[in-house]
C-alpha cells in the first residue's frame, strides 16, 4: 500500500455526525411537519445561497479528514510521521511551495529587503516559488496574471456548466426550490475557484506568512477546525440540554430543582475562566502521557476534542433552560393529559408528544449556536487557550499575525485571509439559521 | 336618525374575501347585533368600520358614513380622533385589553387626555362609578392583575366611556366571563347605552345575549348579511334558513334525547369527601402559608348509562375534581370508588377523559390513526372512526386539516378506544360554533346509548345541561351545593346560587326571570368567605350564614342542597 489511512477521534466524530445529517433526512422526509418546514428553507433564496456556500465548506472539511501516512521509500513498511489529509495531496503545491517568509499576493519578490549573495547590496530577493516560471527578472508579471485570470474564468464557466446541466434532473425533481439561488452561488464560486486555482499555480494568491507558508493553504485548512468546532461541540452537548431540559420541565420537582441549580451553578462561572483552567488542565495531561499519541497530529487532534468538549459543556445551559420552559408548557397541553389519562408511560410521552414539539426550537438553536461556537474557537485560540499551536485554525492565524499589523508597511493579508473565510463561514451559517428560523418558529411574523 | 350607514363593505385578506358586502345601519340609541358563528367575518366588520384591519387585510370597496362622514375617505389622523372619540370599543378579553404594567386610572385618564384635552382624577372616578366599580377612587389607583375579569371589563368600557362615544362596538365582550358576571356587564351596556343615547353595535354569537339586548339583529354568513331584522320579527319568524338552523341548533330546541336510563342503579362511580389543596408556598424555604382548597369534601354518585352534569362558574374546582376523579390530579384527601372498588391514581382502561381545546387535545405531530391507537396498540381504529362519525380515510392525515367539531370527535374516539365505562368530560363543547355542539352532543348521547357509557359532563352551559343530563351537582367554590336530578335542580332550585345562574342566563324568548340574584365576583379559593362561601353575594344571608357552613338538607331521595333555607 502507498498509504496508511489513520482515523483521527475528530474524522471519526465527523463522519458520524454526517452519518446523523444523513439519518435525520430521511427522518424528516417521514414527519410532515418537519418535511414541511425544510421546505420552506429550500424556497428561501438566501437560506439556498447560504447553504450552497455552508456544503462547499462541508466538502473542504470532509476532504481535510480523510487523514493518512504517505509510506516512506525502502523495502519495508515503513510510513511517515507526518499525518496528511487529502485535501494536503490535493494542494501539494501550495504546501511545499513555502517560501523564507513574508511576502505579498501574487508577489514575485520577497516582502523584506535582505543582504544579497554576490554583493548585490540589500534588495528585495525573488521568491523561490512565487512566479518562477516567469525567471530571475520577473517580467511578463502582469500579462501572465492576466491570462490566468481570463483562463481561470473560463475554466470556472466551463465547469459551472456542467454542474447546471448535471443539475438539470434535481431542478425537474423539485421544481419549487430555489435552485437559482443555488446556482448563482455556485457561479460565483467556480469563477472565483477557477481564477485562484490557475493563480495558484504560479503564485501564493494570498501571499505567504512569516515562516512563509501559503496562506490561502491555511485558510482551507483552517475550514475543518472552525466546522468541526461548531459542529461536534454542539454534537457533544445537545444530548445533554435535550435530556436535562425536557426532563427538568416535565418531570418537575425535585429533579427540576437539582438541573436548574446545575446549569445555574455552571453558568455562573465566567466562561473563559472555567475554559481556560479545563484547557490547561488538559494540556498537563496531554504533556505527561507522551505515550499515548503517535503522532503530534493525534496529540493535537485530543487537544482539539478537549476543546470541544469543554466549549460544549459551557454551552448546553442555553439550550437547556429553554427546553425546560418549553417542556414546562407542553406538560399542561392537553394532548399529554390525554396520553397520561390513557396509561402511556412517561419516557414514551417525552418521546412522542414532547421531544418532538420542541425539534423546532433545537433545530434553531443548532444553526444559531454554530456561528457563534466557530467565533469563540477564534477568540479562545487568540488568547492562547484554544486549539493546539500546530492545529491550522483561523485564532492560530489571527494570533500570528496580530503583530504584524504594527508593521510599517503592514502585513495585511493574513489576517485578511482569515477575516475574509471566516466571514464568509459564519454569515452563511447566520443566514442560513435565519432561513431555518423562519420555517419552524411558529412565532415568526411575516 | 341614521347614525352609521354600511353600504357594501368588502374585506380582503390576499384572494380571501372574509367580508363580502355587508351593508346594514344603525340608527341613534338603538342596539344592533351582528349575530355569526365563528369565521363569518363579523369581527372583520367591525374592525373595518374603526379601520383597524389587521395589516394583510383591506378594504376592497363600500362606504361607512358616519353621522354624515365618510370613513372610508378618513386620513390615519382624522381615524384616530374619531376611534375612542364618537366611536368607542370593547374587546373580546378583558385580560388582554388592559396594559399590566399601568394603573386602571392611568390608562382611563389616558383615553381622557386624548379626547378631552384634560384628565381630572375626579372624571375618572366618576367614569369608574358609573361603570359599577365599587370604592372607585381607590380602584383607579389599582393594576389590571388586581381586578377580576368582569371588573377589567367593566374598566375596559369605562375607557371607552371616556370620549362620550355616539357608537360603542362591542365584539363578544362577554365571551370571555362567567355567566353571572356577563349578566351584570349586559345590563350594565343596556343602562349606559340608556342613559347616554348611545348606539351599540353588539356582536357576538350568543342568541341568547341578542334576545336581551337587541332592537334589531343581523344574521352574517361566510362575510355576508343574509337576514337583517327587528329582534321581535327575528325571534317569532327566522325568515332566512341558515337562521332557523340556528335556532334548530340550540340544545334547547334539540329533539330530546330518551333519557331512558333506570335511576336507583347501583352506582358506577362514587366519590366520598374528596378534596384537593394546592400548597401555597412562600419565601426562600418555600414555606406553606396556606392552602388553595379547590376542592373541599365531594361526594357524588353515578351508575352506569347515566350523565351527571357538574355545573359552576371558572375556578369553581369543576376541572380540578374531574381531573382527580380520572387520578391525574393527586387528591389530598378522599375516596373514588369504581365499580365497587377503591381506585387510587389512574384507571386508563375504565375512566377516560374528553377535554375542552380541541386544537390543544391532539398532538400535531401525529397522524390520527396513532392518536387514536394511542392507548391500545391493536384497537381497530377504522371503527372507531366510524363509530364517531368520521370516516376511516381520515386516519392517514394530520391534526391541522381538522375543524374543531372533528378534532372533538377524534378525541372521543381515542377515548373510547380502551373501552372505559366512565367518560369525563370537561367542556367538550364550549369552544364549538352552536351548530358543531349540537352534532358533538348527539354524537355523545347516541354513544351513550349504543356503549352504555357513563359521562361525568363539567360544564357552565346551562342549555347543554338541560339537554343531556340525568343529574345535576352545582358546584361553588370547591364544594357542591345543590344536587338532584336534572328537573329537580332546573325547576325547583334551592340554592340561592343555582337560581342566580338559572337566571342569568341569556334566554332566547327573551323573558327575565328574578333578576340579578348574585351581585358582585366570586371569592378568590385561597380565602374563602367564612360560613357559607355563597353569603357576601347572597341575597338571603344571614347572621347564621356568616357563621357556618351549612349541613346537607336532603330534601328527596335524590334530591340535596347545602343552604339554611332550602325552601
Amino acid at each position: 500500500m502507498m498509504f496508511k489511512p489513520v482515523l483521527l477521534w475528530s474524522d471519526a466524530l465527523f463522519f458520524l455526525l454526517i452519518a446523523v445529517a444523513l439519518a435525520s433526512v430521511f427522518y424528516i422526509r417521514r414527519d410532515e411537519h418537519l418535511r414541511l418546514g425544510w421546505r420552506k428553507v429550500g424556497q428561501s433564496r438566501v437560506g439556498m445561497a447560504a447553504a450552497t456556500l455552508l456544503l462547499v465548506f462541508v466538502g473542504i472539511a470532509l476532504l481535510d479528514s480523510l487523514h493518512y501516512r504517505e509510506r516512506l521509500p525502502g523495502p519495508q513498511a515503513t510510513y511517515a510521521v507526518e499525518v496528511r489529509s487529502a485535501l494536503d495531496a490535493l494542494l501539494g503545491g501550495l504546501r511545499s511551495g513555502a517560501e523564507k517568509t513574508y511576502s505579498a499576493p501574487l508577489a514575485t519578490h520577497s516582502f523584506a529587503k535582505e543582504t544579497l549573495d554576490h554583493d548585490a547590496g540589500r534588495d528585495f530577493p525573488r521568491l523561490r516559488h512565487g512566479g518562477a516560471h516567469l525567471g530571475a527578472s520577473a517580467e511578463g508579471w502582469g500579462a501572465d496574471v492576466v491570462r490566468r485570470i481570463v483562463q481561470g474564468l473560463g475554466i470556472g464557466l466551463i465547469v459551472w456548466l456542467g454542474l447546471w446541466l448535471a443539475g438539470a434532473p434535481l431542478r425537474r425533481a423539485a421544481p419549487h426550490l430555489a435552485w437559482d439561488a443555488v446556482f448563482v452561488t455556485l457561479l460565483a464560486l467556480c469563477l472565483t475557484a477557477g481564477a485562484v486555482a490557475l493563480l495558484a499555480q504560479g503564485y501564493h494568491v494570498l501571499g505567504t506568512d512569516k515562516v512563509g507558508q501559503d496562506v490561502l493553504y491555511l485558510t482551507l485548512k483552517s475550514i475543518r477546525t472552525g466546522l468541526l468546532i461548531g459542529t461536534l461541540t454542539t454534537l457533544i452537548m445537545l444530548p445533554a440540554a435535550v435530556f436535562l431540559g425536557l426532563l427538568a420541565g416535565y418531570a418537575g420537582g425535585w429533579i427540576d430543582d437539582l438541573i436548574q441549580y446545575l446549569y445555574t451553578t455552571l453558568n455562573s462561572i465566567p466562561g473563559v475562566l472555567l475554559i481556560a483552567a479545563a484547557v490547561l488542565m488538559m494540556q498537563v495531561v496531554i504533556d505527561t502521557n507522551p505515550e499515548w499519541f503517535a503522532t503530534a497530529a493525534e496529540r493535537a487532534d485530543a487537544r482539539f476534542l478537549a476543546l470541544c468538549a469543554i466549549l460544549g459543556i459551557t454551552s448546553w445551559t442555553g439550550l437547556c433552560r429553554l427546553l425546560r420552559g418549553e417542556a414546562l408548557k407542553l406538560r399542561e397541553m392537553e394532548y399529554v393529559q390525554a396520553a397520561r389519562a390513557l396509561g402511556v408511560s412517561h419516557a414514551r410521552i417525552l418521546a412522542r408528544h414532547v421531544l418532538p414539539n420542541v425539534m423546532h426550537i433545537v433545530m434553531i438553536a443548532i444553526v444559531m449556536d454554530f456561528s457563534g461556537l466557530v467565533l469563540a474557537e477564534a477568540v479562545l485560540s487568540y488568547v492562547g487557550i484554544g486549539v493546539d499551536p500546530t492545529t491550522i485554525s483561523f485564532g492560530t492565524m489571527i494570533n500570528s499575525a496580530r503583530m504584524e499589523l504594527a508593521r510599517e508597511p503592514m502585513v495585511w493579508w493574513s489576517l485578511a485571509a482569515a477575516f475574509v473565510f471566516m466571514f464568509a463561514l459564519v454569515l452563511a451559517a447566520n443566514l442560513f439559521a435565519d432561513a431555518v428560523r423562519d420555517a419552524f418558529d411558529p412565532r415568526a411574523v411575516k | 336618525m341614521t347614525l352609521l350607514r354600511v353600504r357594501d363593505l368588502a374585506v380582503s385578506i390576499g384572494a380571501v374575501r372574509p367580508v363580502a358586502g355587508v351593508g346594514f345601519e344603525i340608527a341613534r340609541g338603538e342596539t344592533f347585533a351582528l349575530l355569526g358563528e365563528s369565521g363569518c367575518g363579523k369581527s372583520l366588520t367591525a374592525l373595518a368600520l374603526m379601520r383597524l384591519l389587521p395589516a394583510a387585510a383591506r378594504i376592497e370597496r363600500g362606504s361607512v358614513k358616519f353621522a354624515g362622514n365618510e370613513l372610508c375617505g378618513f386620513t390615519e389622523a382624522q381615524m384616530r380622533a374619531m376611534r375612542g372619540g364618537r366611536i368607542g370599543m370593547i374587546f373580546q378579553e378583558p385580560g388582554t385589553s388592559l396594559n399590566p404594567v399601568l394603573t386602571v386610572g392611568a390608562q382611563i385618564a389616558e383615553a381622557l387626555r386624548q379626547h378631552t384635552g384634560r384628565a381630572a382624577t375626579e372624571r375618572v372616578v366618576e367614569l369608574l362609578a358609573a361603570v359599577g366599580i365599587p370604592e372607585p377612587a381607590q380602584r383607579a389607583a389599582e393594576y389590571p392583575f388586581q381586578m377580576s375579569g368582569g371588573m377589567k371589563q367593566r374598566a375596559m368600557i369605562a375607557m371607552a366611556l371616556a370620549g362620550e362615544p355616539e357608537l360603542l362596538i362591542a365584539d363578544e365582550p362577554t365571551t370571555a366571563l362567567d355567566v353571572t358576571i356577563q349578566a351584570q356587564v349586559l345590563d350594565l351596556l343596556r343602562d349606559l347605552q340608556r342613559r347616554r343615547g348611545m348606539a351599540l353595535l353588539l356582536i357576538t354569537h350568543d342568541l341568547g345575549i341578542v334576545a336581551r339586548m337587541a332592537d334589531r339583529v343581523g344574521v352574517m354568513r361566510a362575510g355576508r348579511l343574509v337576514e337583517v331584522a327587528k329582534k321581535e320579527d327575528f325571534f317569532r319568524a327566522p325568515a332566512h334558513p341558515y337562521s332557523r338552523e340556528l335556532f334548530a341548533a340550540l340544545p334547547e330546541n334539540l329533539p330530546a334525547p330518551e333519557k331512558s336510563a333506570p335511576a336507583g342503579r347501583p352506582a358506577l362511580l362514587a366519590v366520598r369527601d374528596l378534596r384537593v389543596h394546592f400548597p401555597i408556598r412562600r419565601g426562600v424555604f418555600r414555606r406553606t402559608v396556606g392552602h388553595v382548597r379547590a376542592v373541599d369534601g365531594v361526594d357524588l354518585e353515578l351508575a352506569a348509562a347515566r350523565t351527571l352534569a357538574l355545573v359552576g362558574e371558572s375556578g369553581c374546582g369543576k376541572t380540578t375534581l374531574g381531573k382527580a376523579i380520572l387520578g391525574l390530579q393527586e387528591k389530598t384527601e378522599g375516596a373514588v370508588s369504581l365499580a365497587g372498588r377503591r381506585r387510587t391514581g389512574l384507571v386508563p382502561a375504565q375512566m377516560q377523559m374528553v377535554f375542552q381545546d380541541p386544537f390543544g387535545s391532539l398532538n400535531p405531530r401525529m397522524r390520527i390513526g396513532a392518536i387514536i391507537a394511542e392507548g391500545r396498540a391493536d384497537a381497530d381504529v377504522d371503527a372507531l372512526l366510524a363509530q364517531v362519525g368520521l370516516s376511516a380515510a381520515m386516519k392517514m392525515r394530520y391534526p391541522h386539516e381538522f375543524s374543531g367539531g372533528q378534532r372533538q370527535r377524534i378525541a372521543i374516539a381515542r377515548a373510547l378506544a380502551v373501552g372505559p365505562q366512565l367518560l369525563i368530560c370537561d367542556e367538550p363543547t364550549s369552544a364549538l360554533d352552536v351548530s358543531v355542539q349540537a352534532q358533538v352532543l348527539a354524537l355523545l348521547v347516541d354513544l351513550q346509548q349504543r356503549l352504555g357509557l357513563a359521562y361525568l359532563f363539567i360544564t357552565h352551559n346551562i342549555s347543554v345541561v338541560a339537554f343531556l343530563a340525568h343529574e345535576v351537582a352545582v358546584m361553588y367554590l370547591g364544594r357542591i351545593v345543590e344536587r338532584g336530578t336534572a328537573d329537580e335542580v332546573l325547576r325547583d332550585a334551592r340554592h340561592p346560587y343555582t337560581r342566580a345562574l338559572l337566571a342569568a342566563v341569556p334566554r332566547i324568548d327573551g323573558q327575565e326571570g328574578e333578576r340579578l340574584l348574585a351581585p358582585g365576583d366570586p371569592p378568590s379559593p385561597v380565602h374563602p368567605p367564612a360560613g357559607c362561601h355563597f353569603h357576601p353575594r347572597c341575597p338571603r344571608a344571614t347572621a347564621r350564614c356568616q357563621a357556618d357552613y351549612p349541613a346537607t338538607s336532603v330534601l328527596s331521595e335524590t334530591h340535596q342542597v347545602r343552604c339554611f333555607f332550602p325552601d
